[in-house]
């Protein structure tokens, strides 16, 4: 007989448990990656040349004479670098991202087909308007589509995110306040406790004083209480509609004839707009600046920071003060007006250098092109029946903070956590140890210990019934008194709990070698 | 003089005519560990309910809302240097300003510190 004599053992031995470390600090294909300062060295990357002959350093002085510290990296040591980073990141592409108001959904492959194409992707803003006839038709399509879903009559596209998209709402309304000769009087923004941040912030940034709405017992704006704070004064308010506890503002054409009798504006911030998009027309229901998040409503890619694209939707009352520049058509040419002798004299100015995120306008084109009318609606008909499902799903071990349905995001709060020792941030922290991107907490501020969950319309049930399983699980190991599994997790990820107390009392927002001659020299 | 306390959560000390003002020990766990405090200057004036101070933590920030009318006196710089201090003595050391007082009507109106622990549970 032919044999194999290598005896080499194809059952695995039964020693699961026992797990020493390793001599590398890698744990098999999680590499413990150092940072790329401390990687490589100058030896084996770079040229250095001679100074040349006869040359006469003009510099004054200012010659560097010391090492930049910059990284010693091989091409591909430095591509491994980000690649091995990458892995230990998490994405919508690795599993659902449940993070609420942050409308985290599936990009779709298409769309960055369509962003690729040369005509898109290889042009230059400076080029003459004569060469980029189709990305100017691009955009002006795109508003169209735009004005249509909002019922609105003008959109600046230019702002470059939706905290910039609420700068332009707010600075239209400053422009038509001041054309009204009532800036100096009308002085105060109303915004509910539950908005997000960067609402009061911008009204701030624009020199108003922000004054906080309450919320009533459902999580909504107390109309009565908004109505108190009503006058002549008030310049505008800002509201999110559906708010960020997930639920519609059921008054809010209340809050619009509020807000227009006293002669203010109304701002609705459009973060949540997945969830009415083909179902109600902002316009419709007397708002008269709105931004638009394609990073979140039309699937454009985000996180990390950027990019995003916050085009703004503004009423009759406000069209008149978008900023510059936008597309026109002449005839059959486009063409872009870029300063206020064009035709644009009550504009408030120019916000951005160019006319926008042209990358994100072609993807969220090509995602309504491919849905259409009635797939856009059906994707947000979708998403709300997801965070329902989800809704009901968790209520059966967590807390819903506000009864009865949600749209497309669901709020629960930690009473379900109550006297079990864990706090929303030690469930939360579990979840990576399941490998689930956690979901937004402590956020709205109106709901103590926040848990804001938002599924988006991507996932299929059987990836929502695996995700609610995973928290059940956790919810019922917390409150059957199993801390251990909570109160140092995430016990699985690269890296454990991190400080964020010492990382905000005492920031280092710097790399610094940890040489004595470079620290001696600091 | 007893501590009267606010529903926003400040405790409220007078001597003379000078009221020494903090955030509750209840508030200061509700916000976690502060991370950073804003004071106002010496000789502003506030009325009741105006903004007086920031007070941030990892989850959040918020205002401190002066809880009488009155002419700051003097200010706690140890917590603005050291935030962490308001978290281990909210009550003593986390004070965070001191107001002349315009109004003594006004302490009337405040709760006592049975009332504020009902009000807090």
């Amino acid at each position: 007989m032919s044999m194999n004599n290598q005896g080499r053992p194809t059952t695995p031995p039964s020693n699961e448990t026992h797990c020493p470390p390793t001599h590398t600090g890698n744990k098999a294909l999680q590499i413990e990656e150092a940072l790329i300062f401390e990687q490589g060295d100058f030896v084996g990357t770079g040229v250095d040349f001679a100074p040349p002959k006869g040359l006469t350093p003009r510099l004054g002085g200012l010659a560097r004479d010391a090492a930049m510290h910059l990284p010693g990296l091989s091409e591909p040591e430095a591509m491994r670098h980000y690649v091995r980073l990458s892995q230990k990141n998490y994405a919508i592409d690795m599993g659902p991202f449940p993070l609420g108001s942050c409308t985290m959904k599936h990009n779709p492959r298409l769309n960055e087909k369509m962003a690729r194409l040369p005509g898109f992707a290889h042009i230059h803003p400076l080029q003459p308007t004569s060469t980029v006839q189709g990305a100017l038709a691009l955009i002006d399509v795109l508003a169209s589509w735009l004005k249509e879903l909002t019922g609105m009559p003008m959109v600046a596209m230019s702002p470059k995110a939706g905290a910039h998209g609420e700068l332009c709402g707010m600075m239209a309304i400053k422009a038509a306040l001041v054309a009204r000769g009532e800036a100096e009087t009308r002085v105060r923004v109303l915004a509910p406790e539950s908005a997000h941040g960067t609402n009061p912030a911008t009204a701030a940034q624009c020199g108003f004083k922000v004054d906080d709405i309450p919320a009533d017992k459902t999580g909504r704006v107390d109309l009565q209480a908004f109505k108190k704070m009503l006058g002549p004064d008030v310049a505008a308010i800002m509201v999110t509609n559906p708010n960020t506890c997930g639920l519609f503002e059921r008054d809010i054409r209340a809050l619009a004839d509020g807000v227009h009798e006293v002669g203010g504006y109304f701002y609705c911030d459009g973060a949540n707009f997945n969830a009415i998009m083909g179902k109600v027309k902002p316009g419709a229901l007397g708002i008269d600046a709105m931004h638009i998040n394609l990073h979140k409503t039309f699937s454009t890619p985000h996180g990390g920071g950027g990019p995003g694209s916050g085009p703004t939707v503004l009423s009759e009352a406000l069209a008149p003060y978008a900023p510059v520049p936008y597309v026109v058509k002449n005839a059959d040419q486009y063409g872009l007006v870029e300063k206020r002798s064009q035709g644009a004299e009550t504009s408030f100015g120019r916000m951005t250098a160019f006319h926008g995120q042209m990358g994100m306008f072609v993807r969220a084109l090509s995602y309504m092109l491919s849905h259409g009318g009635d797939g856009l609606r059906q994707a947000a008909e979708d998403a709300v029946l997801n965070a329902n499902y989800v809704r009901v799903l968790l209520a059966q071990e967590m807390s819903q903070a506000f009864a009865g349905p949600c749209m497309h995001e669901c709020l629960f709060d930690d009473g379900f956590l109550k006297n079990s020792g864990v706090d929303t941030i030690d469930f939360a922290k579990a979840m990576i140890d399941e490998g689930y991107h956690p979901m937004t907490m402590y956020f709205p501020l109106v709901v103590h210990g926040a848990m804001l969950i938002e599924p988006t319309e991507s996932e299929s049930k059987e990836e929502l019934d695996r995700f609610c399983n995973a928290l059940l699980a956790l919810a019922r190991e917390a409150k059957r008194g199993n801390q251990e599994k909570f109160k140092g997790a995430p016990l699985h990820a690269p890296r454990r709990r991190l400080d964020e107390t010492m990382a905000a009392r005492k920031p280092e927002l710097r790399w610094k070698p940890q040489t004595a001659e470079y620290l001696a020299a600091e | 003089m007893s501590r009267k306390f606010t529903e926003d959560h400040e405790w409220i000390e007078v001597a003379g005519d000078v009221a020494t003002i903090g955030i509750t020990k209840h508030a200061a766990e509700q916000l976690g560990d502060v991370v950073f405090v804003e004071l106002p200057d010496v000789g502003v004036k506030f009325s009741k309910g105006d903004d007086m101070a920031v007070v941030e933590s990892v989850k959040a920030a918020s205002d401190v809302y002066a809880p009488i009318d009155g002419e700051v006196v003097e200010t706690n710089g140890a917590i603005v240097d050291d935030p962490a201090k308001v978290n281990e003595d909210a009550d003593d050391k986390g004070w965070f300003v001191k107001v002349k007082i315009d109004n003594p009507q006004q302490l009337e109106d405040l709760m006592d510190e049975s009332a504020y622990k009902d009000f807090v549970a």
